[in-house]
């Protein structure tokens, strides 16, 4: 059985008079223990769709779904059993470490407080804890760093201390919601490698989101590739990166730079127009009115993926005539 | 040559502490651009590349003096930057422009879009701003925008269309060099593409010469002729793209290198490398 499944996810909200959607009925499973992406660019509905799980959303906005997470309901949860599932089922970091840490208070403090309200520990076993947690992070000297201000670290070093509390409880799950995107290259490197260690180290699974397919293509072994609100695209990373199959996810992978390039003066093609916003799309598939190979009928496409390989699924029904045609105008 | 740099130097002073400041000893200061000297000539790509810290914004800042410099050389056709005046320095301004990397923080969003091109191009009396709406078009023709972009108001644009009316305002100036800081870093992978495809149209048509401030190396690997990579306040490694993306000297040059996330086909290799 999966750890998670979440089915016909459908985040909406008010909006002029009505509601617009912006999540359109999305299905995501995560196994035990495996690291699972989530592509997309801005307004895509990835971190909606991730919050999801721990129904982490705006007071206003209106969500649909099943969502079962090992076994239980996540829609159907109380207050009380809500609460205990944030604190011991899932672990979240945020792509911003510094919007999450009380300014006033010492980092191990902040460590140590999680410590004690979610695990009911003294003030010494928790202190001990974090100490242990900090250390965990590969923080050096973490003694010392337990005394520090979250404005005396570096942004790595307090998203290695976000880490810490996201995994104090030794979650099942761990969400990272873009966790290396301000982070500068070396440090993103260490961010992601730390991840996984601790992943192995506690067996959990992995969801990361992420609008750098890079990250995503070393750090998990699924994707699913998420447009519009729609995911577009899911399968095994090695085989989307060989074999991509939907018209959008090919057009992304085409138009991500590539060091190998150097000096050649390559001029990538790009994907034309740019992102709906939500509510501007209809029915039918929202890439239709960049997509190189679309046609009348895309205005009818349902959305729903099919499968095409093994483990591979795609929402486009035409991508059989399309890497036909392309493959007939590549040679 | 068009620009020109020479030992380039900016300290930055530190809080001086209660006994400094009573004994009137100088405090601590931080180098933040340490002796740093390249070109850039026309119609060309100079890539800047480095992590945070490194002191390529305050480079980049120093050459137009919005930061002013502490030692060393800036020549712009042969005349020197640091000693500019009044007219001269807004006239070294004029042809060298800045475009930011937050387009919602750089434009007036109380201003149409229109009315920022055109008033950037009154202030430095520019041939064809008597003409508003010709001035407006044509600018904003050059970076790919319809003519009717010009009555909308910033905050009814996307990052991307934001950027562009930023290009169209510095280009409107007449600028001979464009110092791009972070021009593309905070815009989706796929409206990238189009804004660094604009960027070498830009120097094409006008022969623009370009510093390109990025973190992201593979950006500037297939923008740039040329590249820099800074580190610690200085240049380590400067050479034409291929040479230092393909055999870099630098230790820190291969490390960024190293680290660097890139879609691999097929499993080549699932280990994060890292070198510290």
């Amino acid at each position: 059985m999966s750890l998670l499944t979440i089915e016909n996810l459908r985040i909406a909200f008010p909006a002029r008079g009505g509601f617009t959607e912006v999540v359109r009925g999305v299905n995501l499973e995560v196994q035990q223990g495996e690291t699972v992406g989530l592509v997309g660019e801005s307004g895509s509905g990835k971190s909606l769709s991730c919050r999801s799980i721990i129904r982490l959303m705006p007071s206003h906005a209106q969500m649909t779904a099943n969502v079962q997470f090992d076994g239980c309901d996540v829609m159907a949860m109380s207050r009380k059993a809500l609460r205990d599932h944030r604190a011991h089922n899932v672990g979240m970091i945020f792509q911003d470490p510094f919007s999450c840490f009380n300014p006033t208070k010492r980092i191990g403090e902040q460590v140590a407080e999680t410590l004690r309200v979610n695990a009911g520990m003294d003030k010494s076993s928790a202190h001990a804890r974090a100490i242990e947690l900090l250390a965990s992070v590969e923080i050096d000297r973490p003694e010392q760093r337990y005394r520090a201000f979250p404005h005396e670290l570096s942004g790595g070093m307090r998203q290695r201390v976000m880490i810490a509390i996201a995994i104090s409880a030794g979650p099942r799950l761990l969400i990272a919601d873009e966790p290396t995107t301000a982070l500068d290259v070396t440090t993103q490197a260490q961010i992601l490698k730390l991840i996984e260690q601790r992943r192995r180290d506690l067996n959990m699974a992995v969801l990361l989101v992420s609008h750098d397919f890079g990250v995503i293509a070393q750090a998990c072994q699924r994707v699913a590739v998420m447009y519009g609100g729609y995911v577009v695209e899911s399968g095994p990373v090695t085989e989307i990166c060989a074999r991509p199959q939907h018209p959008y996810t090919r057009a992304l992978l085409e138009s991500i730079p590539s060091l190998e390039s150097a000096g050649h003066h390559v001029r990538r093609a790009g994907i034309p127009g740019q992102p709906p916003s939500a509510g501007e799309t209809g029915p039918g598939c929202p890439f239709a009115g960049r997509c190189a190979f679309a046609r009348p009928e895309c205005a009818g496409v349902d959305m729903s993926l099919e499968v095409v390989g093994d483990a591979h699924a795609t929402a486009c029904p035409f991508v059989r005539t399309i890497s036909a045609t392309s493959e007939a105008g590549g040679a | 040559m068009l620009l020109s740099v020479q030992d380039l130097t900016k300290r930055f002073r530190l809080r001086r502490s209660l006994g400094e400041f009573v004994t009137r000893r100088p405090g601590d200061s931080a180098l933040a651009v340490d002796h740093v000297s390249f070109d850039l000539a026309k119609g060309e790509i100079l890539g800047l590349a480095g992590g945070s810290g490194s002191g390529k914004t305050t480079l980049a800042r120093m050459l137009i003096r919005l930061v002013e410099p502490d030692e060393g050389v800036i020549t712009v056709d042969g005349r020197s930057v640091r000693d500019a005046r009044g007219h001269e320095l807004r006239e070294i301004r004029r042809r060298m422009q800045m475009v930011f990397q937050d387009p919602y923080a750089s434009l007036n969003p109380r201003m149409t879009v229109g009315t920022a091109i055109l008033e950037a191009g009154r202030v430095h009396h520019q041939p064809g701003s008597e003409d508003g709406d010709a001035f407006v078009s044509k600018f904003l023709d050059l970076v790919r925008l319809p003519s009717s972009m010009a009555v909308r108001h910033p905050s009814e644009l996307s990052g991307g269309q934001r950027q562009r009316v930023a290009v169209a305002r510095a280009l409107a100036i007449g600028p001979e060099v464009l110092i791009a800081d972070e021009a593309v870093s905070a815009l989706d992978v796929s409206i990238q593409t189009q804004l660094l495809n604009l960027f070498l149209d830009l120097r094409d048509e006008l022969g623009l010469a370009i510093l390109f401030v990025a973190h992201q190396l593979s950006v500037i690997a297939e923008v740039a002729d040329r590249v820099a990579i800074m580190h610690l306040g200085v240049i380590v490694e400067i050479g034409t793209t291929a040479e230092v993306f393909h055999n870099p000297q630098d230790e820190y040059t291969k490390s960024l290198l190293a680290s660097h996330p890139q879609p691999v086909p097929l499993d080549a290799s699932r280990e994060i490398r890292i070198v510290e």
